[in-house]
């Protein structure tokens, strides 16, 4: 594909035609992905021998803590894009992920405790993994609250955009800050691409076939929001104009 | 740009500013310590770094509020920005003249309260060593976070939760050469990245300050 194309998608009406056909592809994917890698990993690997059963919580625990990181990252590009570019797709979209990223950041930092309290015995641990979550957590906070606070659309979307870049740079700063500050208790990374073996196969494969459910469900989220979106703007304008006219 | 430092200064030591705020607040927040957390010592001493970093961070915030709205509510920001003075040098100034107003006060007041707080001997060089290196980082870090809410009715709130994580490895680098400090340990390391964090931060931020401002003032 070459790059053109991808612009196309800058055109709000384009955007619609095309998530809409896409959407349903998307939801039955997901489900199908979420449900196979999650019944799959639940029912169908063994216990680890030290973990137990516990260890099943890598299923959802590893992936949206993978999400979580990705989005932002996601957003970060969208917010460039909109800076630099001007599309109104792009703000959207980047609006869009924040609160699913939340969400991830939620899911990732409970299945993490509810993990650590068996294995570790606590629930929380000042160690530099959780911390800078916890902190990526305050970040899209900010992020979404900033983005509801502004009632001009392009202001909105200027300042959260702003704060998205200067925020990914302390993002960045503070997971070095956190890991000089504490020594870890969190394991190293689940999955790498340099390594010859990340975890065992018999846990590996379904942990990939749930990765691809989580990203295939957030492609169909963006979708949907930034769709609701376009048309809240336009319902918006169609009132103002109507209050005019 | 020295008219404006000192309008800035003249305008927050006046009655009505907000000199002294936050160091009252510093005051307040490290003598309650040991009501709160008892008279041993031994137990201040060890947490008396962290305390004495933590009030200076949070008395640097509690201002913050007031840095650019009464500008922009009276409009002297609109004129400002339409004077031949760049607003990255005038984001720069503002932020200047609340490290001089709140930071400064804090870096010289720190001393007294660690005596309060038991701080061990060899605390005290590298606890101002750190809070001059690292409070200017605060105020910029601050300025931003000010513009980015400066157009909002009620944003103390907003303002506080985007300014604070953003603060955290200044917090942490700052703090750690602090304690690191106190207990006799290498500090060149913690030390080292605290300047380089603030150096950073005083270079790029404003940039983004006043882009910032820029949109709100549109």
């Amino acid at each position: 594909m070459n790059m053109n194309a991808l612009w196309e998608y800058a055109n709000p009406v384009k955007f619609l035609r095309t998530t809409e056909r896409s959407l349903p592809f998307f939801w039955i994917t997901a489900l199908v992905c979420l449900v196979v890698g999650l019944v799959w990993g639940f029912f169908f690997t063994p216990d680890d021998f030290r973990q137990g059963s516990t260890v099943k919580i890598i299923y959802l625990h590893v992936p949206s803590a993978l999400m979580a990181i990705n989005i932002w990252l996601m957003m970060l590009v969208t917010s460039l894009v909109w800076l630099v570019r001007r599309h109104h797709v792009s703000a959207l979209a980047a609006k869009a992920a924040a609160l699913v990223g939340i969400v991830m950041t939620l899911i990732a930092l409970a299945t993490g405790a509810i993990w650590g309290q068996p294995m570790w015995g606590t629930w929380w641990a000042w160690d530099p993994r959780l911390t800078s979550f916890l902190i990526l957590f305050l970040f899209y906070l900010g992020y979404v609250a900033l983005w509801e606070a502004i009632d001009n659309p392009d202001t909105a979307a200027d300042l959260t955009s702003v704060l998205c870049l200067v925020g990914s740079v302390f993002a960045l700063l503070s997971r070095y800050a956190v890991n000089f500050w504490n020594q870890g208790l969190h394991q190293g990374a689940s999955l790498s691409l340099d390594k010859e073996e990340n975890v065992a196969d018999v846990f590996y494969f379904p942990l990939l076939v749930s990765i691809a459910g989580f990203v295939l469900l957030f492609i169909a989220l963006v979708f949907l929001r930034t769709g609701t979106e376009i048309r809240r703007r336009r319902a918006k304008t169609l009132l103002a104009r109507e209050r005019l006219g | 740009m020295i008219a404006l430092l000192s309008r800035d200064l003249k305008l927050a030591f006046r009655a009505g500013g907000g000199f002294g705020l936050g160091l009252a607040f510093f005051l307040i927040v490290t003598v309650m310590v040991p009501f709160s957390v008892g008279p041993q010592s031994q137990l201040l001493a060890t947490i008396a770094p962290g305390v004495l970093w933590l009030g200076a961070l949070l008395a640097c915030l509690l201002s913050l509020d007031r840095l650019l709205v009464l500008d922009w509510e009276d409009g002297s920001l609109n004129l400002l920005a339409t004077a031949p003075l760049p607003l990255e040098a005038v984001v720069t100034i503002k932020a200047l003249a609340h490290w001089i107003t709140t930071g400064l006060p804090l870096v010289l007041a720190a001393p007294v309260l660690g005596v309060l707080l038991s701080l061990p001997g060899p605390g005290y060089q590298w606890l101002l060593v750190s809070l001059i290196l690292g409070t200017p980082a605060l105020s910029v870090i601050g300025t931003f976070g000010a513009a980015l809410t400066v157009g909002l009715k009620r944003g103390g709130l907003l303002l506080s939760l985007l300014v604070l994580p953003l603060c955290v490895p200044t917090l942490i680098f700052g703090a750690e050469v602090a304690r690191r400090g106190a207990v006799g340990m290498e500090t060149a390391t913690p030390l080292l990245m605290l300047a380089g964090i603030t150096a950073g931060v005083v270079a790029l931020l404003p940039f983004a300050s006043a882009a910032v401002l820029r949109i709100n003032l549109r």
